[in-house]
């Protein structure tokens, strides 16, 4: 009998779910994060608009880093390995997720990756997302952290305008901070965007071209893990 | 656009149910989207138009809206959205209490 609309048809069924409609998803994100913990590998969702620097940054850490632990990367994109090469070109064994048109990396395709990817024995593990301020943030894929690159080159108010992502975050790297003297940014302004999506706004400020920043961002990374360690 | 895939994962999970109870034809599905939730009620209902084939050809989807709703985890007090996310009393971070939902909450179908 149909309760719900209360018609009275006998063969209507009505079927309580309340569940997340991102459960698989869900399942296969604790799946991973639990690998992930057990090998003792740190995971960071690397996010951020196309541009925004992140393939900068990850060149700017793995130089930085040096033999102070050993990262690797997962690089998603829609097309080419143009992102997974120039991380190899800088020493970080990178895989290339092609996603074709999806405009975010899922749970399973990280899971995936992983089956043809030496991960295990790093410190760090680095899953550069599509380049995309909305789709990413909803899915959860195992990651220690979120992390979302946002450029100077952007505009104060990207905070404002994408509150999803910017709520996920546990850190934003402001990226491209060596051309804060040519641009009418304020910095202020977007710590106030962050202060109105982000309950606990921890920003650091970057430059990947002159390496300004890159020292406090390693250390926010190795007190992170020491951490993931603990817990 | 990530709503298809949200609807893709959906349809599985109502084709699961479906099978689980031999129904015949899907008649409703209720579903509720958070404000905070980063889904567009309009996309995720086109999405669905797409995918309303077989069990689900004559399915209905309702689609309930739920605002953002902040509040202080200490003293309970609400902060209200687009405000700087602390509490002016206990300085605590606020917390999301409602608006990150993508939930299908109930299906309806025909049985046998």
């Amino acid at each position: 009998m149909c309760e719900t609309c209360g018609c009275g048809d006998p063969n209507k069924v009505s079927v309580e779910v309340h569940d997340r409609i991102l459960s698989v998803n869900d399942r296969t994100a604790a799946h991973n994060r639990e690998h992930f913990v057990e090998g003792g590998v740190f995971v960071v969702n690397l996010m951020g608009s196309p541009g925004g620097g992140k393939t900068a940054v990850l060149e700017a850490t793995a130089r930085s880093l040096g033999g102070r632990g050993r990262i690797g990367a997962i690089a998603g994109d829609l097309e080419t390995e143009r992102d997974a090469d120039r991380l190899r070109a800088v020493g970080v064994p990178a895989a290339a997720i092609t996603t074709g048109s999806a405009c975010h990396l899922d749970a399973e395709m990280v899971h995936e990756s992983l089956h043809h990817f030496p991960w295990r024995g790093l410190d760090y593990l680095f899953v550069e997302n599509v380049g995309n301020l909305v789709c990413p943030a909803i899915y959860d894929l195992g990651q220690a952290v979120n992390v979302v690159a946002l450029s100077v080159t952007e505009g104060e108010d990207k905070p404002l305008k994408y509150p999803v992502m910017f709520r996920k975050a546990d850190l934003v790297l402001l990226t491209k901070v060596d051309l804060l003297p040519h641009l009418d940014f304020r910095v202020e302004a977007v710590l106030d965007a962050l202060a109105r999506v982000m309950p606990q706004p921890d920003v650091l400020q970057v430059s990947a071209r002159t390496g300004e920043g890159v020292a406090g961002w390693i250390a926010w990374l190795e007190g992170r893990r020491a951490a993931q360690g603990k817990g | 656009m990530h709503e298809y895939s949200l609807v893709r994962a959906m349809v599985d999970r109502v084709e699961q149910e479906a099978r689980a109870r031999n129904a015949i034809a899907i008649s409703r599905l209720a579903v509720r989207i958070g404000a905070m939730s980063g889904v567009e009620p309009e996309l995720f209902a086109s999405a669905f138009t797409l995918c309303r084939e077989g069990i689900l050809a004559e399915a209905e989807l309702q689609i309930r809206r739920s605002e953002a709703a902040w509040a202080c985890p200490k003293c309970t007090v609400a902060i209200p959205a687009g405000a700087v996310l602390r509490c002016r009393a206990c300085d605590a971070p606020a917390k999301l209490i409602s608006g990150d939902e993508i939930l299908l909450e109930q299906i309806e179908m025909e049985v046998p």
